[in-house]
């Protein structure tokens, strides 16, 4: 279809969680949220809700390999993708950087910044966080 | 609410169909189901259909009217509503639909679904349909459907032993039952090798454990349960309708390996038609993946939790096995153009229940179950339909 474009993409905008893990921690039930939430699924009106950058370690609860994937991403393939759970508490779906075969469940990951994707070879680049293996 | 019925039905050939656009798509299967129903159009009071992208897959949108158009009514002016649920959008039709019914606001409504996905590569269409994802915490960074499958498989793996091979043991089943519909996209029977063999998509799952990309196009007519048999010969009630919503993105849901809006949805329709899953004849469910109808029989309840893999291996959801799933050959074999599937489903309960299955008939059916997700699980939608 659109090999090359040039429109103000729909990730364009001001997205602070992409780049920093920041999310929210309800101060009063003590609960982590990322992405951030405003409203505070325990505590609704009597939330106390604040800012919180996340360490941004945390532990693959299941991953995969991507063979095939769309066109943005086909050039990336073979990627592995996992379902990480952040020390915090909460989860969230990223890349980790590693040769096929060796991620495992319960590996530990930290955050890196990357390039995520280009739209085209000349198109806008994305940025954010992917995750690496911790050491030992 | 009224107890509702269905009075007719119609289905495409599902495949690659190069000869069709989604209007004559529409136009084949609403001739069937109107046909088969008797009715003329003057009685029709309005139409429900599922459609999931056509602004992605034929860059046209407005369907609800295209559709009425295409099917000879506008000039009867009567509503048509397009309706969207991802994967399943053809559940919510007929679910919307039934509610008009029951409700006493609508006579005779027609649900459709239909999906045309092969004008678009088959990137474009991976793209589309991961819109069904969340877009901005899980595509963003490369997630795709299948990946989001895989990852549910690895986990269901590593908790309940199931195996790669119990995972291909579905497609084998389901392109068993498909070689004997017509109507089926894939009607060539496969191995566990060949799925094995096949190339990896996401790993652990390979191009053999996931539904086609595919087009086609599904009716049913219903009819208040008290009028239905003016039209049918056998019609077919709708004892239960339900339908669940979970969070968008896998990575937040309660249990990885459970889709807790089908369990939901599930128990409310089980409920509604004072059944339980045991009494079910048999069920089309929703295996857009092979580790999805492990995942799917149980959270319905017909096996336990990490029974599944098992339940499939020993042939107990096979044509001949105690609970037949998917004798359509499922949208794994049958296909999967995502609006038409869940009409598919219950287009299929219905001609079984009918005893019109023809070489797949399931002896002495009495009531089916169909049960449509859309996206990772995001929405569940489930009916149970008795002769």
């Amino acid at each position: 279809m659109m090999t090359m474009k040039t429109k103000a993409p729909r990730f364009w905008r001001c997205i602070p969680q992409r780049y920093n893990l920041i999310g929210t921690h309800c101060a009063a039930c003590d609960e982590y949220y990322f992405p951030p939430r405003s409203v505070c699924p325990n505590c609704r009106r009597d939330a106390r809700i604040e800012e919180y950058k996340f360490k941004g370690t945390g532990t693959v609860i299941t991953h995969t390999t991507i063979y095939s994937g769309t066109d943005d991403f086909e050039r990336q393939t073979p990627y592995n993708l996992a379902i990480i759970k952040l020390d915090e508490g909460p989860r969230l779906t990223g890349q980790v950087v590693a040769p096929p075969g060796e991620v495992k469940i319960g590996m530990h990951v930290r955050p890196v910044f990357r390039i995520l994707g280009k739209e085209g070879e000349r198109g806008i680049i994305y940025y954010g966080t992917k995750f690496i293996p911790v050491e030992g | 609410m009224r107890p509702v019925s269905i009075i007719g039905i119609g289905c495409t050939k599902f495949g690659e169909r190069w000869d069709s656009s989604l209007r004559d798509l529409v136009a084949e299967t609403g001739i069937m189901a109107i046909e088969d129903a008797h009715v003329s159009g003057e009685e029709i009071d309005a139409l429900y259909v599922g459609n999931m992208s056509a602004g992605r897959f034929v860059e046209q949108e407005h369907i609800g009217a295209l559709i009425a158009d295409c099917a000879g009514l506008s000039r009867l002016h009567i509503p048509s509503t397009r309706v969207e649920a991802a994967c399943a959008s053809g559940g919510l039709a007929l679910r919307q639909a039934l509610l008009a019914v029951a409700s006493g606001h609508q006579d005779i409504v027609i649900a459709a679904g239909v999906e045309k996905m092969t004008d678009v590569s088959s990137g474009a269409a991976a793209d589309a349909l991961a819109a069904a994802a969340d877009r901005e915490w899980e595509c963003f960074f490369g997630a795709t459907f299948p990946a989001l499958y895989a990852m549910m498989a690895r986990l269901h793996m590593r908790r309940y032993g199931t195996t790669q091979e119990e995972l291909a043991e579905v497609a084998v089943k389901n392109h068993h039952h498909g070689s004997m519909n017509p109507l089926a996209q894939y009607r060539m029977e496969v191995t566990v090798d060949d799925v094995l063999s096949s190339p990896m998509v996401a790993d652990p799952l390979h191009v053999l454990d996931c539904s086609p990309i595919s087009d086609g196009a599904a009716a049913v007519v219903l009819a208040p349960a008290e009028k239905a048999s003016r039209y049918a010969e056998v019609p077919i009630r709708i004892i239960g309708s339900a339908q669940a919503s979970d969070t968008l993105a896998l990575h937040d849901r309660r249990d990885l390996t459970t889709l807790d809006a089908t369990v939901h949805a599930a128990r409310k329709a089980y409920d509604q038609a004072g059944i339980t899953p045991s009494q079910i004849d048999l069920a089309e469910v929703h295996d857009c993946f092979t580790i999805a109808e492990i995942l799917a029989i149980e959270d319905l309840g017909f096996f336990e939790k990490g029974a599944g893999g098992r339940a499939i291996e020993d042939g107990l959801t096979t044509l001949d096995g105690p609970l037949p799933i998917n004798t359509s050959g499922g949208l794994k074999a049958c296909g999967h153009p995502v609006g038409a599937t869940g009409i598919k489903q219950a287009y299929e309960i219905a001609l079984q229940l009918r005893g019109e299955a023809g070489s797949r008939q399931v002896d002495d059916a009495e009531i089916g179950l169909a049960h449509n997700v859309g996206g990772s699980g995001g929405t569940a939608i489930v009916h149970i339909l008795s002769r």
